[in-house]
């Protein structure tokens, strides 16, 4: 790609192999946690009736707080289980953007380091503003 | 219903939806919504939870690949990342105050303007003048074809921008990728050829989806016992789909689907305006 610093060091190239590998292994670490969760699940409650779907309730604070899903998936509760693969899910893209910052940084792209700082910010205000940790 | 059935059935059409979403260009999330809400009469809270966990999937999975391959130009998408994330976050917020019906309707429109946008004609020339901005901003870029590497420059940086935050916030609101604006604001506004538009666009949704996502799990809009089928579904679906586009002719594939999601649409908005959601 059109890089400066294509002979010393890290290139825009280099980058991208790296941003690719990560969201596969984020996408199948993600989807194998839900996997198992969700046989878990099938196994205690699948002969149970359908719960009511048409009526709005939300779940409760077990699996909307990062650390309600983090204690119910180490109590190996099965719904806690996939709500963590969801919450691995949710964070391959945020984890890309840290990845995207760090690569720009060894590039010395400052343009770009200041671009990615901003994107990062705006994620981790609305996972902090989003998450009650 | 048991939940077992639930789950086989969802898990059913949701592979279906990631499947016609990966032929199509169209995502998961678009198909979501209304097989879970006019199917299944599942809350459209519920749904859009779902919808967004499909393109963060759909869109991660699939990204991986085009990156990989250079056809994505990154640069780019994190410049653009700005606009959406902000108009995420700013839509998810909106959500709570915008009653389901009104949800429902403006979900319609966007089924709609989706489906127009996959017949209109594609920008396949790389222009050879940019912009300043584009240049100071550094956002030209080359992409690889079968005759070899095609150098291409853009430009309304400012308008593709002002668009990507609508598509942004009609993500965060209605839970799905956007991504036909998304196309819409490189292909026709910046002038980027289209597989470049495409993939980049594929790239950033899973970003501008997470952006609302973690407001949405933290509110409650996403049950385990439905994004489990959904999310291994559509991704199961995704992954059937790009091997089998190099098999079948995509044109036909898109006039079928077209008319589809006119009668989807259709269906949404008059359940909306009967306030049936």
């Amino acid at each position: 790609m059109n890089t400066p610093h294509k002979t010393k060091g890290i290139a825009d190239r280099d980058i991208e192999l790296l941003v690719g590998r990560l969201l596969r292994s984020g996408v199948i670490t993600a989807s194998c946690i839900v996997l198992i969760g969700g046989i878990y699940l099938l196994l205690q409650n699948g002969s149970s009736a359908m719960p009511s779907y048409h009526h709005f309730g939300g779940e409760n604070a077990s699996y909307t707080t990062f650390q309600g899903i983090l204690s119910s998936a180490w109590h190996l509760n099965a719904k806690g289980i996939v709500q963590l693969g969801i919450v691995v899910l949710i964070a391959t893209p945020v984890l890309r953007i840290a990845l995207s910052l760090f690569g720009f940084a060894l590039e010395k792209d400052w343009l770009y380091v200041i671009i990615t700082t901003i994107v990062l910010a705006v994620m981790l205000l609305s996972t902090i503003g989003g998450l009650k940790i | 219903m048991t939940i077992l059935t639930f789950t086989l059935i969802l898990l059913a059409g949701a592979y279906l939806a990631g499947l016609v979403g990966s032929l199509t260009g169209l995502g998961g999330g678009v198909v979501v919504i209304p097989l879970l809400t006019l199917v299944f009469h599942v809350d459209i809270r519920y749904a859009i939870g779902a919808a967004l966990l499909a393109s963060i999937a759909n869109s991660s999975g699939a990204a991986s690949a085009y990156v990989k391959e250079g056809i994505t130009n990154i640069r780019l998408g994190m410049f653009l990342e700005i606009a959406t994330t902000v108009g995420a976050v700013v839509g998810a917020m909106l959500a709570v105050y915008t009653p389901t019906n009104t949800i429902a309707i403006l979900f319609g429109c966007i089924l709609l303007f989706s489906a127009a946008m996959t017949l209109r004609k594609k920008n396949q020339v790389a222009l050879t003048d940019g912009s300043r901005t584009a240049a100071f901003l550094k956002l030209n870029g080359n992409y690889p074809t079968q005759a070899g590497v095609v150098e291409y420059k853009l430009k309304n940086v400012g308008a593709g921008f002002s668009i990507m935050t609508v598509a942004g916030i009609l993500s965060g609101l209605l839970g799905i990728g956007s991504g036909a604006l998304k196309v819409l604001a490189m292909d026709s506004t910046m002038h980027i050829p289209f597989k470049v538009s495409t993939t980049t666009s594929n790239f950033m949704i899973g970003v501008t989806a997470a952006a609302s996502a973690v407001v949405y799990l933290q509110r409650g809009y996403m049950d385990p016992a439905i994004a489990f089928p959904v999310v291994l579904g559509v991704l199961g679906g995704a992954f059937t789909g790009a091997r089998l586009l190099k098999k079948i002719d995509p044109k036909v594939l898109r006039y079928i689907f077209c008319a589809a999601i006119v009668f989807v649409a259709a269906e949404m908005m008059y359940n909306g305006i009967q306030h049936k959601f």
